[in-house]
């Protein structure tokens, strides 16, 4: 099992390139912990900020760097960076066209019991719905790197969201293939198969179960790893739907406005099949940790391949 | 004599693209003709260089006054704002653009411009460069919460490369700001957060040229000037007046202000 979660990936990354390019800052708003972000700012304290517990300032403060040539990641737990500053995103961020990287760290249902304050089911639908703001969810430590490396090329604004806990791998040390903006084929890339599956961030792996599992009865199914929530892949979600009797986006988001909402819109419009949307519900979710809520809401391999057999039956 | 032909241009601009915020454009006008003329060191030559001092107008609705001024530095061309202001297409929008030269944040929504300008204070510190932030606060933002944030992460990290202006004309678009949401003790508010703090007659030149030469000289604290307006400043008519915060005038209305900048220009081609 892996122990390395996907925030710990992003700082290991940061740490790599910031001896070499100065201009990469690290802020956090009271966060440096829970974004395992402390070895970044013990080893390089002239490109760290402390902002305290104040999200609207660190974003904002974020942009202003950005403005003097500085490549700023700003870290905060999804929930609070993109609602209590989305304002910040917005204005200081996405309109005013700075290079800030808003880091959204426990995303999703992260925090389990700790009730829906800390739950981020709606980043995506919120930082999605901004002109020019990206919107990244990496599966696994080795994609969350790649897209590092990427953004960091870069001189404009994306949001990232990763989880608070570690996930199991799905690529390999040297064997993650990636390409900025263009989903990863998991399984069945050019296949007719009976179900494509397409999913993101910690959604991904299940997914890749799931699509396991239905093999071993005989139901083919296709798997794409849409970390590029926006600016979507649509193609590779055409070719997938394209090929499939059915399509299901999964996703650990509000069933509104996220990956299922925005499949459902590309393939409505040029490829129109069955889609099926797998999402956390519109409603508080159940209390228990991130691996319970999972299960009860059929966000696991087990749940997406039972939800195939049905659609398919 | 300047300030007074600015302040046609800025009519002419709001009677051109059918609306603006003139009682703020008046009100700060004298600190964003002083600042760009005496004191930022900024140039349309310069827009991009890493070590020209920046400004941020995070009151942004006061752009009107803000293209006057952009205009008369030749960062931008009067005709052209007259012109196109307001209209569809054009670049020149009611609130800052920076896609337009010499603009370097965009604002419109309240209690932004400080935060940015600490983290431009920050970069320039961090970097060793000796630029200088400059930004100017309505009064009634400071209702808005992010402002203090802002002025106390810049307090914390001892921006003395930071200065910031608050247009303290007294007035929001619903009245008195004392009534709306006070702000006083204003002064103590921002010694409090660990600032220099200047209090100024905005209305007039010598004295603000004054506070931003003398902030340059306080160091270990970013400095805020307090700068005491009047809200539709240069015309009876809209002096004080909260319904000016966005009146177009009527034509009645627009030749009687012109004939009242007259007057003020020729009262001051007299001092």
């Amino acid at each position: 099992m892996n122990k390395i979660p996907n925030r710990q990936a992003i700082c290991q990354t940061l740490l790599k390139h910031a001896a070499t390019d100065k201009s990469i800052f690290a802020l956090c708003s009271d966060s440096r912990g829970s974004a395992s972000m402390s070895p970044f700012f013990q080893r390089f304290p002239g490109q760290s900020v402390e902002m305290g517990i104040a999200e609207q300032n660190l974003v904002g403060i974020a942009a202003g760097l950005a403005s003097c040539g500085k490549k700023p990641y700003a870290f905060s737990p999804a929930c609070f960076l993109t609602t209590r500053s989305y304002e910040q995103a917005k204005i200081d961020c996405a309109y005013s066209d700075t290079n800030v990287k808003l880091i959204g760290i426990s995303g999703g249902v992260s925090y389990g019991a700790l009730g829906m304050s800390h739950h981020s089911a709606q980043d995506i639908a919120a930082m999605a719905a901004l002109p020019n703001m990206r919107v990244y969810l990496p599966s696994d430590r080795f994609q969350t790197e790649k897209l590092i490396e990427a953004l960091l090329q870069d001189e404009k604004p994306a949001y990232v969201r990763v989880g608070r806990n570690p996930v199991e791998d799905i690529y390999r040390e040297g064997a993650c293939p990636f390409q900025l903006d263009k989903a990863t084929w998991l399984r069945g890339k050019g296949e007719a198969v009976r179900a494509a599956i397409i999913a993101c961030g910690e959604m991904a792996r299940p997914a890749l179960e799931a699509a396991e599992a239905l093999a071993e009865e005989g139901i083919s199914a296709s798997v794409l790893d849409m970390y590029c929530v926006k600016p979507l892949d649509r193609e590779a979600v055409l070719e997938a739907a394209g090929l499939a009797d059915i399509v299901v986006a999964v996703e650990e988001h509000s069933p509104f406005g996220g990956l299922g909402s925005m499949v459902a819109q590309v393939v409505g419009e040029y490829c129109p099949k069955r889609v099926k949307c797998l999402s956390l519900p519109d409603a508080p979710v159940v209390t228990g940790t991130s691996a319970e809520v999972f299960a009860h809401y059929g966000l696991t391999g087990e749940g997406i391949t039972r939800t195939v057999k049905e659609l398919l039956s | 004599m300047l300030s007074w032909e600015l302040r046609r241009d800025v009519l002419d601009i709001i009677m051109a693209g059918g609306g603006g915020h003139i009682g703020g454009d008046m009100s700060v006008l004298n600190a964003l003709l002083v600042l760009y003329k005496n004191h930022l060191r900024i140039t349309p030559e310069t827009t991009n260089d890493p070590d020209r001092d920046r400004f941020v107008l995070s009151k942004g609705h006061a752009m009107e006054a803000y293209y006057a001024v952009l205009c008369h530095r030749g960062f931008l061309d009067l005709d052209d704002v007259k012109a196109r202001f307001n209209k569809c297409g054009s670049p020149y929008i009611g609130h800052p653009n920076n896609k337009l030269p010499g603009i370097e944040m965009n604002s419109g929504s309240l209690g932004h411009g400080l935060p940015v300008c600490v983290g431009m204070a920050l970069a320039g510190k961090r970097d060793g460069r000796k630029y200088r932030v400059y930004t100017i606060l309505g009064d009634g933002e400071l209702a808005e919460g992010s402002v203090w944030e802002g002025a106390m992460a810049a307090g914390h990290y001892k921006l003395d490369n930071l200065c910031a202006v608050v247009d303290r004309n007294g007035l929001q678009i619903s009245g008195p700001t004392e009534d709306v949401m006070s702000h006083e003790p204003l002064r103590a508010r921002w010694e409090s957060f660990g600032w220099h703090v200047l209090e100024v007659n905005g209305d007039s030149i010598p004295e603000l040229d004054g506070a931003f030469s003398q902030a340059k000289s306080l160091k270990g604290k970013p400095t805020a000037i307090i700068s005491r307006t009047t809200k539709g400043f240069g015309s009876p008519l809209m002096e004080n007046k909260a319904e000016w915060h966005h009146h177009l005038p009527a034509a009645e209305e627009y030749e009687a202000i012109k004939k009242d900048f007259e007057k003020g220009k020729g009262a001051a081609a007299r001092e």
